[in-house]
């Protein structure tokens, strides 16, 4: 599979009133053809620099943003502006144009690469039907809901036929239920136009849902690279445990109790582990927080348990679990 | 009052309606392009450039600090290149175009620095160029803010051209000054000061409903 975008050393540093920034950090990654690749990270980390350096919306200070083995920055403004024809982005705050109608939005795009008036009707139009809103055309944004407008974007930034759409925080404003069908509508995208896309956001669930492999971005730097199962189930690095691994929300009732956490795949969330542990070795285990995720359609659970005092007890429940194919670590109390 | 003075009054009414519609016209020719320019060379935006916005910054400065009645009176002998003479209707709408340019360039420049940075960054995305930019996204998505502008500026002409009236140029203003003014005749003043009273009224009324039918958040 080819490489869309390799970045190679990227650099972003900000001057302002003499004071200077860096939003990003040595950061090296690549994005492959046809995969949802997400960005995620707190904000404030960097993450949607990162993102604008993908269409050169913003700049990079040093290192190379190369799209499909062609230097970004090597390119003049012309050459530039026919490159982000290829290259669509939709935004946390939709970013319509609000005296137009939602078919002269969806018609800008195509406008915009010289579409003859007929073709450029024609085809707002299906993008309209595969987002759903055919019903709406001849509306004005302000008419419809946060979710509708999103799909009116999508239906924009899809209408001249890009490699690659970008997404800002494009469900950060919406409601779960409308983030999901969002989200489902991304995926069919995806799938059926074999569309390359990157998403930025701050929320897990929008990774675990759809995305196939993720950056995490903490405070400029890349903190971690990999497929989002992967990421998920062991993450390495701090910021990595922090967005995956939800902060204890209950102490340890015992303080020199140990608390470790446990993870599950699909392949065991049908068996009752702590119900047959209870029977088999008659020891408990005290349940702090557990929860369950779909992965890309695969059940992932964690289960965040404190252990009795007792060394050997310990020992026998974590060899316990591990016999079963769950992975046991430590949780350090002050993480 | 006399006949004489009724028909005067209307023939008033008919030139200010003249002396204020071709110098809205022409202000907004040369205006609004001066107010683009203003707004899209200013810091950060997308024709970034000190130089230009400067000197068109500081000539609109100079024009607009400029009392209107200064104006006229310097203005004459280049009324008189324009349109060889420098009394009457035709030639105050010189001086009242002047006089309008500068206010209508800084009321589209505030109008379009309205527009969200956002429909911006997404024209960029979709590899518009500036000038598309400005035409097909930002100018329309100010349009309800450049017509509420509009009828501002109409009535700032109209009563601009009120003043013309003391140089010899026609209209409302001018029959208020000789009638009610120098000849001490209460009611032609205050005739003269409803009408135009009710004459910009008028524009402020259909400059809001125009912006309302045309806002569509």
């Amino acid at each position: 599979m080819d490489n869309v975008f390799e970045l190679q050393n990227v650099y972003k540093t900000y001057k302002n009133d003499g004071k200077e920034f860096t939003a990003l950090k040595d950061i090296s990654l690549t994005i492959k053809e046809g995969e949802i690749f997400g960005i995620i990270g707190m904000s404030g980390a960097g993450k949607s620099t990162l993102v604008r350096t993908l269409n050169r919306l913003e700049e990079v200070t040093s290192g190379t943003v190369s799209f499909y083995g062609k230097d970004l920055s090597s390119l003049k403004s012309k050459e530039l502006r026919k490159v982000r024809h290829s290259i669509s982005m939709i935004f946390q705050g939709f970013n319509l144009v609000n005296q137009r109608t939602v078919i002269q939005n969806v018609e800008q795009s195509l406008k915009i690469i010289g579409t003859p008036r007929a073709e450029r009707r024609a085809k707002a139009l299906k993008m309209l039907e595969i987002v759903g809103l055919s019903e709406k055309a001849n509306q004005y944004p302000a008419r419809l809901s946060g979710g509708q407008k999103q799909r009116v974007a999508i239906a924009r930034a899809l209408a001249a036929d890009p490699k690659v759409l970008l997404c800002d925080e494009a469900t950060s404003a919406l409601d779960p239920k409308i983030t999901n069908e969002i989200l489902d509508l991304l995926k069919k995208i995806n799938e059926e136009r074999k569309l390359t896309i990157v998403i930025i956001t701050h929320e897990m669930s929008v990774v675990e849902k759809i995305c196939d492999r993720v950056a995490i971005i903490d405070d400029g730097n890349l903190a971690e690279i990999g497929d989002v199962k992967e990421v998920f189930s062991n993450p390495k690095s701090k910021a990595a445990k922090k967005l995956v691994f939800p902060s204890n929300p209950f102490d340890p009732s015992d303080e020199s109790g140990q608390i470790v956490r446990i993870v599950f795949d699909g392949t065991q969330s049908n068996v009752p582990f702590i119900a047959n542990l209870v029977e088999q070795t008659g020891l408990k285990v005290n349940i702090l927080s557990a929860n369950t995720r779909s992965v890309g359609g695969i059940g992932y659970g964690q289960m965040i348990v404190e252990l009795p005092s007792r060394a050997e007890d310990r020992q026998r429940i974590i060899d316990f679990f591990r016999a079963g194919g769950l992975s046991v670590s430590e949780v350090n109390r002050n993480e | 009052m006399s006949d004489y003075i009724k028909d005067a009054i209307l023939t008033g009414v008919w030139e200010t309606f003249v002396m204020t519609f071709f110098a809205s016209l022409f202000s907004y020719v040369v205006g609004m392009p001066l107010g683009v320019i203003l707004y899209s060379t200013s810091k950060g935006r997308l024709l970034q450039n000190r130089g230009v916005n400067f000197i068109i910054g500081a000539i609109v400065n100079i024009t607009r600090s400029l009392p209107f009645l200064i104006l006229l009176v310097l203005l004459i002998p280049f009324t008189r290149l324009v349109v060889g003479q420098s009394i009457g209707t035709t030639a105050a709408i010189v001086p009242l175009t002047i006089g309008a340019i500068p206010i209508v360039a800084r009321m589209v420049e505030s109008s379009l620095n309205e527009v969200q940075p956002g429909i911006i960054e997404a024209a960029a995305s979709m590899g518009a160029s500036p000038i598309y930019t400005i035409i097909h996204f930002i100018i329309p998505e100010a349009m309800p803010s450049l017509l509420q502008g509009g009828a501002i500026n109409v009535a700032t002409v109209l009563g601009y051209s009120a003043m013309a009236g003391v140089i010899g140029g026609g209209g409302l203003g001018a029959i208020a000054l000789q009638y009610g003014y120098y000849r001490y005749q209460k009611d032609v003043l205050w005739t003269t000061v409803t009408l135009l009273i009710i004459m910009v009224m008028l524009i402020q009324e259909l400059g809001i409903r125009l912006s309302k039918k045309h806002r569509k958040t």
